[in-house]
This record gives C-alpha cells, sequence and structure tokens, in this order.
C-alpha cells in the first residue's frame, strides 16, 4: 500500500523495449520496491486498477487500438513516458507511412511472392482492430512528458530515468545514454 | 605578427590568417563550432546553417564569414545551441531517418549533433516525404530519404574526383540530388574510390557490403561527442 504505480504497455511496437526493460537484472528487486506494477504485460493485469504515478509506453500507433490504449494511459497516469524509437519516431513499423494503405494490404495479403491466400481477400473482421492510414508517433496523439530514445533504449536508460522520477530528481541521462538505435 | 587578425569567440582571444573564415580559426584554436554542410577538404558551401554565429550581434554562418579584426562572436551559448537543436530537429522530420536500421547510425553527423544537443526526439511533427532509392550501381547507393542537401558529394566529385557526377535538382521540398545521366547511377562514372562517396555525413550515399561492420560501442560518435576532436587541441 501506498507505492507508486507503473503500467506499461506495448503498441505498435516489438516488445524489446519491455526486454530492456527487464535487463535491469535485480535490480527489478530494487524496483518492486519502489513501485506496484498495475496494467502491464509484466504481470498480466488487463485494466487500470486506479490512477498510476508513471505510464511507459513502447510502440507509436498503427491501428486504432494503439490510439485508445494510449489515450487511457494517458488518463490514468500522472506521467508519461514514450520508451524506444517506435513510440516517437513510428520506427520500423512506419516503413510503411510512404505507401498507401490499400497497397500494403494488397502485398501483405494478395499480391506478395509467398502469399497463400486461396479467398484472395484481405482479412476484414469486425475484431481486428481498424488500421490507421499511417503509423503515427505517440507524441502526435497525446501530450507526452518524458522520451527515452533507443532501439531499445538500454536497461541503464529506463532504470535511471525511473529512479530519479520515483525520488524527485531531474531526468538527466549522461552522453553515453542518448541514442537512437 | 602584424598582419594576424585578433578577433573573440564568447570571451575567449583568437588569432587568424587574413582570409581565414571564423570557422577555420576557430578549429585552430581548438573550439568547436557545429557544422553539418562544411567539411575540411571542401570549399565552404553554406547551406545548413548549423554553424551560425552572432558576429557584433548578427547571425552568420561561421564557415563562410571571414574573420575581422576586434569582431565579437558568439558561439557556444544556450540560445545558440537552442536554435542549432532546432535546425537538426527540422532536418530529422523532413526527411524519413529511421536510425535503428540505418547503416550510417553511430558514425553519422546529422545524428551526433543531435546527441550533442541532447535532442530526446524532434519537436515538430515527423513529415514522412516521399523519396526515392538508387540502388543501381553494384558498389554505391543513395538513399534520398536521409539526404540533408548539404552538397558535399556535388563538390566533392566536382573538386576532388574531377567527375560532376552529382547534382541538384528542383526546388524548395522539391529539391533532390541527382545523378549526371539520363537514368542511374549505374550510368555514371561514379566509382566506389570516388572522394563523394565517403564524404556525405548521413546515410544517403552509402557504400554497399559494408554497413554495420564496426560494432555498436566502437563507432565514431558511440562515446564521444561530435567535435570533440577539435576540442582537444585546445591548448595544444
Ligand atoms: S542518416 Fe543519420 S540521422 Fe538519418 S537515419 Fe541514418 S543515422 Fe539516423
Ligand atoms: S547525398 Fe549526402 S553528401 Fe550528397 S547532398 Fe545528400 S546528404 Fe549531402
Ligand atoms: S556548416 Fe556552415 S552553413 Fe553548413
Amino acid at each position: 500500500m501506498g507505492k507508486p504505480k507503473v503500467a506499461t504497455t506495448s503498441l505498435c511496437g516489438c516488445f524489446g523495449c519491455h526486454m530492456s526493460l527487464l535487463d535491469i537484472d535485480d535490480r527489478i528487486l530494487k524496483l518492486i520496491e519502489l513501485v506496484d506494477f498495475d496494467k502491464s504485460p509484466i504481470d498480466d493485469i488487463k485494466e487500470f486498477s486506479g490512477r498510476c504515478a508513471i505510464g511507459l509506453v513502447e510502440g507509436g500507433c498503427c491501428n486504432e487500438e494503439n490510439v485508445k490504449v494510449l489515450q487511457s494511459f494517458r488518463k490514468n497516469c500522472d506521467i508519461l513516458i514514450l520508451v524506444g524509437e517506435c513510440a516517437m519516431t513510428g520506427g520500423i513499423p512506419a516503413m510503411r507511412n510512404t505507401i498507401p494503405l490499400k497497397e500494403c494490404l494488397e502485398e501483405a495479403y494478395i499480391n506478395g511472392p509467398t502469399v497463400h491466400n486461396p479467398s484472395g481477400k484481405i482479412p476484414n473482421d469486425p475484431e481486428i482492430p481498424l488500421l490507421l492510414n499511417k503509423v503515427y508517433p505517440c507524441q502526435d496523439v497525446v501530450k507526452i512528458d518524458y522520451y527515452l530514445p533507443g532501439c531499445p533504449p538500454p536497461a541503464d536508460t529506463i532504470w535511471q530515468a525511473l529512479v530519479a522520477l520515483l525520488t524527485d530528481e531531474p531526468v538527466e541521462l549522461p552522453y553515453e545514454l542518448i541514442k537512437y538505435d | 605578427m602584424s598582419d594576424k587578425i585578433t578577433f573573440m569567440i564568447d570571451g575567449v582571444e583568437v588569432q587568424a590568417q587574413p582570409g581565414q573564415t571564423i570557422m577555420v580559426a576557430a578549429d585552430a584554436a581548438g573550439i568547436y563550432i557545429p557544422r553539418l554542410c562544411a567539411h575540411k577538404d571542401l570549399a565552404p558551401f553554406g547551406s545548413c546553417r548549423v554553424c551560425t554565429v552572432l558576429v557584433n550581434g548578427r547571425p552568420q554562418s561561421a564557415c563562410t564569414q571571414p574573420a575581422a579584426e576586434g569582431i565579437m562572436v558568439e558561439n557556444n551559448t544556450k540560445k545558440m545551441t537552442k536554435m542549432r537543436a532546432n535546425l537538426i530537429e527540422m532536418l530529422l522530420v523532413e526527411g524519413n531517418h529511421y536510425c535503428p536500421y540505418c547503416e550510417k547510425s553511430g558514425n553519422c553527423e546529422l545524428q551526433a549533433l543531435a546527441y550533442r544537443f541532447g535532442v530526446m526526439v524532434p519537436k515538430y511533427p515527423f513529415m514522412f516525404p516521399n523519396r526515392d532509392v538508387d540502388a543501381s550501381h553494384p558498389d554505391i547507393l543513395i538513399d534520398r530519404n536521409r539526404c540533408v542537401l548539404c552538397a558535399r558529394c556535388v563538390r566533392a566529385s566536382r573538386d576532388l574526383d574531377g567527375k560532376n557526377v552529382f547534382q541538384f535538382v528542383g526546388r524548395g521540398p522539391e529539391k533532390r540530388v541527382e545523378v549526371n545521366a539520363n537514368a542511374r547511377l549505374a550510368d555514371t562514372n561514379a566509382d566506389v574510390t570516388d572522394k563523394a562517396v565517403d564524404i556525405c555525413p548521413v546515410g544517403a550515399l552509402l557504400r554497399k557490403r559494408v554497413g554495420f561492420e564496426v560494432p555498436i560501442g566502437k563507432r565514431l560518435y558511440d562515446s564521444k561527442p561530435i567535435g570533440s576532436d577539435i576540442e582537444a587541441q585546445k591548448g595544444a
């Protein structure tokens, strides 16, 4: 009780940034002393159980579900942090941004050299979140408070930023930790 | 010597030979003025404005502006660094810069400037422009997604290689680097040994089959900011 809560999510990302968070190794024990995890793939809690001090967001917004999750993070978290290049630039998924969406889908489901799709249809089940016309960096969708660049950001970057925020210190990363790859 | 010029950069006295630019004189004094289009082997071009300094309060590009007796130059101040960071951020959003899969990452001058200025993410929206790649040449490729229109390749091919392989075409957002041939880079006399190939500050002009050769941690700007080599000259 009384510990600040942290929520995390992976939108249009590869979970590499979450792996990097786990890469803080045994410091994760110290982290659990400092915080409780709320909605996050780490503990598999699906819904927010209350207000969170910090939200960590991996990945950009490629579909409507990503946008809804991101908006719920903004609503439920005091401080929202983008973790990794995909969240703040669109990253590798944004390679599709210069190609019309229809062409992307046709290549993936109809015309691609390795496609086997006898129905010749592009999947269109209402269960599948609707794709956006392009991949949007999260700061284009909601207000963001901090950015931790990297692909993924090193464990030390995530650790130093979290500890600084939880102890009311300024988030200042040394030169070696500001990297875009 | 009496024909020396003396002037000030951020309150430090600097000497220059007559005709020298502010940048060349600053380099010799171990003072780094950030730059992107300038290169020591090329004539100044003055296109990127990253080297902008205030000369007696007026903005001038240090790579083209001659040093003059008694001028007061502002270089490494909060205001100038902010302005330069803004320029770098505009260049980043204007192209398609995905550093995680760029072969130049770690050795890229645009990225290194962003690191030096502590840019976490550009504050402007990404433009995601549609730009062409020309991978026709067996040993070299042009990826215009990353070109910053610095004209280093244009100048190097013309002035160092004596070839004129590259040229700019179009204006404003349409401006792009083109090759001196009807169609593709493969149709020019460009060769992988050309000085123009290695002089690109970003990952727009690349040699093939050497990408990611240097491991992360050992690349040019992994641990030391761009300009450290010039600053190390100080007092030397
Ligand atoms: S050219 Fe430089 S800034 Fe652009 S993607 Fe490559 S490393 Fe990043
Ligand atoms: S290809 Fe490279 S060297 Fe040539 S103008 Fe573009 S950025 Fe400059
Ligand atoms: S370095 Fe001077 S204008 Fe580009």
